[in-house]
């Protein structure tokens, strides 16, 4: 007779498909080798020499561009999850302002040190006199609060209201880096306009659901 | 048939058999992840493109030998061919540097006409390669700053456009001339898009026209030019920022009047007609004051005229270069 290995609950749990736990612990992880991806992709061939005439000047483009990528997909996860009921992208989100921040800085240090070879001078005339300068370092500075209170502790520090509130700073930011592409872009406004067509989408959901919201709880007579 | 039942002992365990598919699900799921967020950023953030081969370099023909080289004093190394060729502003060929490269053999260079219009003697209509013949080929060492504050050094073939201005025949009341760009999107496929009014439109004071330093140029590095530098017939005027340097040339024509030229038509703040090199003449997002010229790390103090002032300063003495950027 063989042994019968008593199934404990967490087996019971495994075989009915409805209690199946979906942990989907490789979520980050995964998120997170794809986001090092392009910083990768962007060093090697800064090193091997494949970034064209003006390696600078596209190393500073596609981590700009880069930045904005991320922003964008921060902030499509709620509605995400508004429209189709998905939760793994709010699972996502917080990776994803990080890298968001990790891309907008490393964009700014590509500009301080190789671009203009650390002239702090000219770095602060072009800050204080250039628009499309000054407000793409708003941009960053505004990350920086949302950056350092990403993690749980932080959040519960903050309590939920206020940490939500604060990071909504993220719409500022991604307006600004919007503002930042369009000012930067000589006649070719096609490409920040498809971005901001995106988001311009992404608030809209998000309005529209608040709205909806609003009514349902007006029509149920809950203040 | 009958199979005999395999002793229970080979049987894998089910936990075992459970777990393995377990963990080749979730190593799919992580993978499949990763390179779907890997491959969308990459793609997303880079264009979608590498970097645009290079065109060979031109093999030395004795068609293409010039007969008298002129570098004005500059002693900067060459910008290497591949640069030159692979690092362009052509927004009739797309909008990023490496697009004119790789659509520059669209253009049909020969064979090319161009016509002469306007305040002249005769309206003529002349063939690219009986001009060639008829004026012979000079090098021209010449900086091409750009106003995007990069520059290179370029050794241009071609002949000086004084020397069309005089077999023109201007009449007395021409005082600018008008450099008109090829219009016909099977050859330059991104006017289909209007981000700019085609066809572009550049212009130069006559006494500008006829200064030494202007130059119609029809070849780079010993050879023809690429596609994408403006073949087969572009101005170069190398004391201004490089969007002065109408591509693919069509029509010269003179005028009374200044013309209405691309960029200060577009946008007259940041592209003045004059467009003269400035380093104390600010583009209202960026500085004029240095430039990174390609090849080089560290960044160049812009030189005024782009170092050309002791051929062309006279040329505007007496101007306000601020209000007359």
């Amino acid at each position: 007779m063989t042994q019968v290995r008593d199934p404990g609950v967490e087996d019971i749990a495994r075989r009915v498909p409805g209690l199946r736990p979906r942990p989907q612990d490789w979520l980050v992880p995964a998120t997170v080798t794809g986001s090092l991806v392009p910083f990768a992709v962007i060093f090697a061939r800064g090193v091997t020499g494949r970034l064209g005439a003006n390696p600078i000047a596209t190393a500073l483009n596609q981590l700009g561009l880069l930045a904005l990528l991320f922003l964008v997909t921060g902030l499509a996860c709620t509605p995400l999850k508004l429209v189709f009921g998905w939760t793994w992208p709010i699972r996502i989100r917080r990776t994803l302002g990080l890298f968001a921040f990790a891309a907008a800085s490393l964009h700014f240090v590509v500009y301080a040190l190789l671009d203009q070879l650390l002239m702090v001078r000219a770095i602060a005339v072009d800050i204080a006199k250039r628009p499309f300068i000054l407000v793409g370092f708003v941009a960053l500075v505004l990350l920086v609060p949302l950056a350092l209170t990403s993690s749980k502790q932080m959040l519960m520090r903050l309590g939920f209201r206020r940490w939500k509130l604060l990071h909504r700073l993220t719409y500022l930011v991604v307006v600004l880096g919007l503002v930042h592409f369009f000012l930067r872009v000589k006649a070719d406004v096609w490409e920040p306009a498809g971005y901001a067509l995106v988001v311009l989408v992404l608030f809209s959901v998000r309005l529209g659901f608040a709205w909806a919201a609003r009514r349902n709880r007006s029509a149920l007579g809950v203040h | 048939m009958r199979f005999a039942e395999p002793p229970s002992r080979e049987i894998t365990p089910e936990g075992v058999y459970r777990s393995r598919r377990e963990f080749l699900r979730r190593a799919l799921a992580f993978t499949s992840t990763a390179a779907a967020f890997g491959t969308g950023l990459t793609v997303l953030s880079g264009r979608g493109r590498g970097e645009p081969p290079a065109p060979p370099a031109p093999a030395p023909s004795p068609d293409w030998v010039p007969r008298s080289r002129e570098s004005f004093g500059l002693t900067e190394p060459s910008t290497p061919f591949e640069a030159v060729s692979t690092y362009n502003n052509y927004y009739e060929l797309g909008l990023d540097k490496g697009a004119p490269s790789r659509l520059g053999h669209l253009i049909r260079t020969r064979p090319w006409t161009l016509r002469i219009s306007g305040e002249v003697a005769r309206e003529l209509v002349v063939d690219l390669d009986e001009l060639i013949r008829g004026f012979g080929l000079e090098e021209r060492v010449y900086r091409m700053r750009c106003v995007e504050a990069w520059s290179m050094v370029i050794p241009w073939l071609g002949f000086p456009l004084k020397k069309l201005v005089e077999r023109a025949q201007p009449t007395s009341h021409a005082r600018f001339v008008e450099l008109r760009s090829l219009e016909d999107a099977s050859q330059l496929p991104n006017q289909e898009s209007n981000v700019l009014p085609w066809p572009y439109v550049e212009g130069l004071r006559l006494d500008e026209a006829t200064n030494p330093l202007a130059f119609l140029a029809v070849g780079l590095y010993g050879g023809p030019l690429p596609g994408q530098n403006g073949a087969p017939l572009r101005l170069v005027v190398p004391w201004k920022y490089g969007f002065k340097g109408a591509k693919s040339i069509v029509e010269l024509r003179f005028t009374r009047q200044r013309p209405a030229t691309t960029w200060n038509q577009v946008a007259p703040r940041e592209y003045g007609f004059f467009a003269n090199v400035n380093p104390n003449v600010d583009h209202p997002r960026w500085s004029q004051e240095n430039e990174r010229r390609i090849g080089e790390l560290e960044r160049r103090p812009t030189l005024l005229f782009n170092g050309y002032a002791e051929w062309v300063a006279q040329l505007y003495s007496g101007m306000d270069l601020h209000a007359n950027h």
